[in-house]
């Protein structure tokens, strides 16, 4: 099964690797033209503002936001979250703009502040998961059809919206594959949608 | 249990620039041309580093208010240098919530033996190496990202592609190698084995490794991908060119699709003048930067 993972810029060699651990098919996207044949697609961290203008400059921004609409899945992992949110708080224009949440940039402060910890996913079996935050956004805002699927301390970190999934760690920084099998498998459900 | 600044925090961190430009800034309002040329980061500096040669004397950490200033002007992760072996102005930089410290051969060195010891610290480090026994030294205090030291401030890339030249073809021959070798390789290159094991069973080294010291254009940019680099420290080959914001969009886009030829033939048209550059042979020994740290 064929899984892109948008390769502009980020830990996109950490997402194929994850991927190729669950028996997919990985492919690196950077031009619409790598598009076709994909059951899901994977927006990594990175720098939100980096990825956003690329996406534009390089006409990948408005394909991704019909495939999200067609039902294809995508999972943006930290400033792939900020990718997908209809808001973005400070007042900067959302990017795909499909999710229906309000997100909140390095919410947890500085590198220095960054961590990792235990978390319980929900609909991931198995025990908690080790999650990587480094400068991550949080959830503020959920629409009624968003599902939260993990907090901490009282903070949205991953959620999910139909076809649309999104964590603001990083399962893709450890060898737990269990978040991408989660992925894959809502892949798997989905029809294949592109052309 | 929430756990603050572990290696897997840190060298993230860096994995998290991959594809990306880094570059030196020295005010708020370059620092905005960055970021909106899709910078993955900044390096918040008083000079940049053909400055810094040009002044000559010692070179220190920025002014705290200068590093402020960048840090206030831009979303993006915000670095600046210490110098070698300076822990208490890396400690100043750490306290002041720098998002990486660069412990650059750029400043004038403090210790003329020791590097800092960067494991003591919650905020990463990247270092520059030469080779692939002085990045593992470097990792072996701390380090969470390598670059290359290139030879900064000349505009010349002849010094980056050697070092990462270096580094790769030591990573393919450790690869061929058998464990008892290893264990002679690691004295040869003055590295501990582990490190080197890691290495052989890696096939790259354990942390991001981007290039550094000398990146004047898009195509040298692109040079140091297919090399093998991870991303590219562009320090005064910005903001010494004729028109930086076009200069800083080109480097971004070449180094995103550092094979796509064509395209890059396109960024590199009417960008104006690149810095002017040195060549290395008239640089005297105690000009060159590269060779500070051991």
């Amino acid at each position: 099964m064929r899984i892109g993972v948008l390769g502009l810029q980020g830990d996109v060699q950490e997402h194929v690797e994850r991927l190729q651990d669950i028996g997919a098919d990985p492919v690196i996207v950077k031009r619409p033209a790598d598009l076709a044949g994909l059951r899901g697609l994977i927006l990594p961290g990175g720098e939100s503002t980096t990825i956003g203008k690329l996406m534009r400059k390089y006409e990948l921004l408005e394909p991704v936001r019909d495939m999200g609409r067609a039902g294809v899945p995508l999972y943006g992992t930290c400033a792939g979250m900020i990718l997908l949110a209809r808001e973005i708080e400070g007042g900067e224009d959302p990017h795909l703009g499909l999710m229906n949440i309000r997100v909140a940039r390095n919410s947890f402060g500085r590198q220095k502040d960054s961590f990792e910890t235990d978390l319980s996913v929900r609909g991931v079996d198995g025990g908690p998961f080790r999650a990587v935050f480094i400068r991550a956004p949080h959830v503020t805002e959920v629409g009624p059809d968003v599902e939260v699927l993990a907090e901490f301390e009282g903070r949205v970190v991953a959620v999910r919206q139909g076809n649309l999934l999104a964590t603001s760690f990083h399962p893709e920084l450890t060898e737990d594959s269990r978040l991408h099998r989660y992925f894959a498998e809502m892949a798997e459900a989905s029809t294949p949608a592109v052309q | 249990m929430v756990e603050v600044g572990t290696s897997r925090v840190k060298r993230g961190m860096a994995e998290m620039q991959k594809g990306g430009v880094i570059m030196d800034v020295v005010n708020a309002e370059q620092a905005k041309i960055a970021e909106e040329a899709g910078a993955v980061a900044v390096m918040a500096l008083e000079r940049v580093p053909a400055d810094i040669r040009a002044a000559g004397g010692v070179a220190r950490m920025a002014d705290p208010t200068v590093i402020e200033e960048v840090m206030n002007a831009v979303s993006i992760p915000v670095m600046a240098k210490a110098r070698i072996g300076h822990y208490v102005e890396a400690k100043v930089l750490e306290a002041l919530g720098v998002d990486y410290i660069d412990e650059s051969e750029v400043l004038t060195p403090a210790d003329d033996k020791f590097h800092i010891n960067k494991k003591e610290f919650t905020v990463p480090f990247v270092c520059g190496a030469r080779d692939l026994g002085e990045a593992l030294r470097r990792i072996a205090e701390g380090a969470s990202m390598i670059r290359t030291k290139g030879e900064a401030g000349t505009g010349n890339i002849v010094e980056a592609v050697k070092h990462m030249r270096n580094v790769m073809g030591q990573i393919r021959k450790v690869q061929n190698m058998s464990e008892d070798e290893l264990v002679a390789e690691a004295k040869n290159l003055g590295c501990p084995y582990e490190l080197l094991l890691e290495v052989k069973r890696l096939g790259r080294l354990p942390v991001v490794n981007f290039a550094a010291g000398g990146v004047a254009t898009p195509a040298d940019a692109a040079l140091m991908m297919h090399l093998g680099a991870d991303g590219v420290f562009v320090g005064s080959g910005i903001f010494k060119s004729e028109n930086p914001a076009k200069y800083a969009r080109a480097i971004v886009e070449a180094t995103t699709h550092y094979t796509d030829y064509k395209l890059i033939a396109e960024l590199s048209k009417g960008l104006g003048a690149p810095m002017k550059g040195i060549e290395l042979s008239t640089l005297a020994e105690s000009e060159r930067l590269a060779v500070r740290g051991w």
